[in-house]
């Protein structure tokens, strides 16, 4: 039995040493928020915290994180649900079919944690995961909602409603 | 003239084969969807439904603590459908709108029920524009039934009751009572025959930015997707099917992985496909992978992605065509011209590529086969299952799951579901959950057809446009999906956005002298409905074109598509609203010292008006910066404003990523690119402004989910064009220099 502490927890698992720890996740404990959608780091679904650090889950073999680090998934990323981007995702209603947001919430709490206040550029070169439905502006309008603590209109977002 | 590449083009496999957390799906009357609550949280068990409240009717149940279950017949795949259709009947119910939760009705349900929900389909935009009238009335009759029970225990007349937000009332007794007190009485009575609806003007909450009922379990981890699936005693399967379309499996070794950790057995899937079912997915794929494997690949394997341009180019100057619109005489009109523009174009394969991979959850034994699968159609998903399982449907049950996007691929085609089937058929009693790698995603896709056209105008002495012959040479996708509705080589659909009224997918140009025609040439790979449709490439060809005659004859673009428009004021109007809103005709401002140009387009399609306005920039070094591209939209009616505008963001995101990337292409009869870093995706970084003016006129429902995709590439094109002088002419761009 290897053991990984996940969201604050320590869990045992028997997984092969070469398993994803994407996969451990989600079929030894269990945490499906975490999403498989290419398993070779590209889309960023899979994106999880290991000690603070967003990695890609999908090519990280579990026996690389050993039993001391602190993993952290969507499922722990706050206790209820509300983080300021969990809570900037819901004002401005993000999600479309919702499957690449875990992991795109996960990559932008990792860059608030190193950027409280991050600029187009810094998302430009940090928020690198794909979202095929198209939430991009609402995604960057809620980063910068979240990271400032006040509501926006959405940001880079303009909208007009004109009746005939 | 449908001319196959070859006689033994692949027979359209699939196309006629064509919760509850714990098992057994919610059933009627417990939420599925909740409001600021997990999705999927009830664990009730099946046959508890006794203690279930009743429904009012089809569409609405009320809760004796007046909750109240809206059901939604159209599958929820990120579009917004499930809050809009929530909304239009909530409407005409007048209940609380802060106790409205959702749930899905099964396919099996509706047909036991002969189709009460009607049609499950969701695609084509058609999830609101198709069913507002009848769930409207659906609300409103519940509404009127409700209303009455409480007057009959009241005695008094129904039209002296009002409600709102589901408390009854009479004024002149004083006395109120909620709907879920009189649910139950309401279910009794016998449904309305004349139901009258609100005029649109009078809505309350349909129209209004009402907040999505699906975000929060979308924030959390909550929301549980096909692949999320875990079913008691459940196994996992990872399959693979012959790279080669048309192709057959001919061996494979189990012996070679039957000793791999959790393997449990391997298995022949139909005639072209093997799976390896074991504990988990991971252990499945390892073995998979592991897996020494035969394939008969055929003659397909000999065809290579050149032999199909060829086919294609030689389509367009093809003796025979089917003609999609005309008017006029074209051969006269060109023979008198003074001049002639000419330009050929092409449009690649692509790829749908939901972040969710195909997957399906299959139970079967001798008696019943059930499947939990994320559909576009459930009851394409059960005709799918019943062909698969060998029963009748009525021995067999779809539950649909969240789709993890959708955008066509889960809709027609029910390719997955048949597998899932047939593998569980061999196990019989075990939930298998069967999930494709990307890998598998990417190589057996229902694909974007590939077309080229060739434009040609005459114009005479003045420059003006005496006739237009458009020739379309390529893939039919009903050829693929559903041939039996081709007749004498004419796929009604190919001509979308070229066609002379009909009020779902027009050409808004008026020529002379017209000649739209199509040479029909379907290579082996197969095609599907890919979100847009064929308007995405027939609104890059118009709309390239006519710019290319505003150029040829010194016209500026937006004058001329003016002065060809001049019959179509719809056309006209959101043509103008996005040109002004960008501020069209006065420069745009430079962005980081690069000068910035703009490009337009206009179209109609899925019954909605969309133009666009995209600006972009182009380096020396022939870098592409799309900054800004404004919509306009006139969909007649709006149910949800702040959806419209998700939904032509998010067209805009899958129409330029499709126009800068992504390329499907053939080697030796197989697709060639197997994920994201051979198939790329747009990122947040290439992601433009976009900004949208919504402009309904009323009397007509037109779509919202993808009519915004098609004028994404001809703006961004056109623009191109402005900045640089060139005109690209085949997609994607990331296969095209734009240096200087």
């Amino acid at each position: 039995m290897a053991r990984l502490n996940v969201n604050g927890k320590v869990h045992e698992h028997n997984a092969e040493p070469d398993t994803p720890l994407l996969w451990v996740l989600r079929e030894q404990l269990a945490m499906t928020g975490t999403k498989y959608g290419c398993g070779i780091a590209q889309c960023g679904s899979c994106t999880v915290h290991v000690d603070g650090q967003p990695v890609r889950s999908c090519v990280l073999p579990v026996s690389a994180v050993r039993a001391t680090q602190k993993v952290i998934t969507i499922e722990g990323l706050s206790a209820k649900g509300d983080h300021p981007l969990q809570k900037a995702w819901i004002n401005l209603d993000v999600p479309q079919c919702g499957y690449c947001q875990s992991g795109m919430i996960m990559a932008a709490a990792a860059l608030l944690k190193k950027k409280p206040r991050p600029t187009d550029a810094d998302i430009d070169a940090e928020i690198t995961n794909i979202c095929r439905c198209g939430t991009f502006n609402r995604v960057r309008a809620a980063i910068k909602e979240a990271a400032g603590g006040t509501k926006t209109a959405g940001l880079g977002i303009i909208h007009v409603v004109r009746n005939a | 003239m449908n001319t196959p590449l070859q006689l033994n083009r692949r027979g359209f496999l699939g196309s006629t084969a064509a919760g509850s957390f714990v098992l057994g799906f919610p059933l009627l009357g417990q939420a599925q969807t909740k409001t600021q609550t997990p999705a999927q949280s009830t664990t009730a068990a099946p046959g508890s439904a006794a203690a279930l409240p009743p429904e009012v009717n089809a569409w609405v149940v009320v809760q004796p603590d007046d909750k109240v279950i809206i059901r939604i017949a159209r599958s929820e795949m990120g579009q917004g459908t499930l809050t809009g259709l929530a909304q239009l009947v909530a409407e005409e119910l007048e209940c609380d709108w802060a106790r409205v939760s959702t749930e899905y009705p099964t396919p099996g349900q509706n047909l036991a029920r002969k189709r009460v929900w009607g049609n499950f389909s969701t695609g084509g935009s058609r999830g609101i524009r198709e069913s507002q009238e009848y769930v409207r009335k659906g609300g409103a009759a519940a509404r009127m039934m409700l209303v009455q029970a409480a007057a009959d225990e009241w005695k008094v007349p129904a039209s002296e009751c009002t409600v709102a937000a589901g408390v009854i009332t009479h004024a002149s007794s004083k006395r109120k009572t909620t709907y879920g007190k009189v649910a139950a009485a309401a279910a009794q009575l016998k449904a309305p025959t004349e139901i009258p609806l609100k005029d649109p003007k009078d809505w309350k909450l349909a129209g209004k930015r009402m907040a999505r009922l699906d975000t929060v379990e979308k924030t959390n981890g909550k929301q549980i997707y096909g692949a999320d699936l875990n079913l008691p005693g459940m196994l996992n399967a990872s399959i693979t099917a012959c790279p080669v379309f048309g192709g057959k499996l001919k061996s494979f070794k189990a012996e070679a992985v039957a000793q791999m950790p959790g393997v449990k057995r391997v298995l022949a899937v139909g005639d072209n496909a093997v799976a390896v079912v074991a504990d988990t997915f991971w252990h499945a794929k390892k073995a998979l992978d592991a897996l020494p494997i035969e394939w008969d690949e055929g003659p397909n394997a000999q065809l290579q992605q050149a032999d199909f341009n060829a086919v294609l180019k030689a389509g367009l100057d093809a003796e025979t065509a089917i003609v999609g619109n005309s008017n006029g005489d074209i051969k006269a009109a060109l023979a008198g011209a003074v001049r002639k523009v000419e330009a050929v174009y092409a449009y690649p394969h692509q790829n749908h590529a939901t972040m969710e991979p195909m997957n399906a959850t299959a139970k079967w034994t001798p008696e019943r086969c059930e499947v939990w699968t994320p559909t576009q159609n459930g009851e394409a998903a059960l005709a799918a299952t019943a062909e698969a399982a060998g029963m009748p449907p009525a021995q067999c049950e779809v539950y649909k799951i969240h789709l993890g996007g959708g955008f066509g691929r889960r809709g027609a085609v029910h390719d997955w579901v048949r597998q899932a089937v047939l593998i569980a058929k061999q196990m019989p009693g075990t939930p298998i959950k069967m999930l494709w790698t990307r890998e598998e995603d990417m190589t057996q896709g229902r694909y974007h057809p590939i077309t080229q056209a060739k434009m040609t105008a005459g114009l005479d002495a003045q420059g003006n446009i005496i006739g237009l012959h458009m020739r379309i040479s390529g893939q039919s996708i009903l050829a693929s999906v559903a041939p039996q509705i081709i007749r004498d080589g004419r796929d009604p659909l190919q001509f979308q956005g070229l066609n002379n009224g009909g009020g779902e997918a027009m050409i808004g140009y008026s020529f002379p002298n017209l000649m739209i025609d199509h040479a029909m040439r379907n290579p082996h790979v197969p095609a599907g409905f890919w979100r847009g449709v064929n308007l995405n490439q027939n609104a890059v060809y118009l709309e390239s074109f006519i710019d290319e005659i505003a150029h040829a004859t010194q016209q500026d673009p937006l004058a001329l598509r003016r002065k060809l428009l001049a019959n179509s004021p719809k056309f006209l109007a959101v043509l103008n609203a996005a040109a002004e809103r960008a501020g069209y005709g006065k420069p745009a401002p430079d962005v980081n010292g690069q000068k910035v140009f703009r490009g337009l387009c206009v179209t109609h399609g899925f019954g909605a008006y969309v133009a666009a306005c995209a600006e972009v920039s182009v380096s020396k070094e022939g870098v592409l910066k799309v900054h800004r591209i404004v919509a306009a939209t006139d969909p007649g009616h709006v149910v949800n404003p702040q959806q419209v505008e998700a939904q032509i963001e998010g067209s805009f995101m899958y129409g330029l990523a499709a126009a800068l990337y992504s390329e499907c292409t053939v080697k030796d009869g197989r697709i060639e690119q197997r994920n994201f870093d051979t198939y790329p995706s747009m990122r947040i970084a290439d992601m433009p402004k976009v900004e949208s003016v919504i402009m309904p006129s009323g009397g007509f429902w037109g779509g919202v989910g993808e009519p915004t995709i098609a004028v994404a590439a001809p703006a961004v094109l056109n623009a191109i064009f402005a900045a640089t002088g060139k005109r690209i002419r085949e997609l994607p761009l990331k296969n095209q220099s734009l240096k200087a």
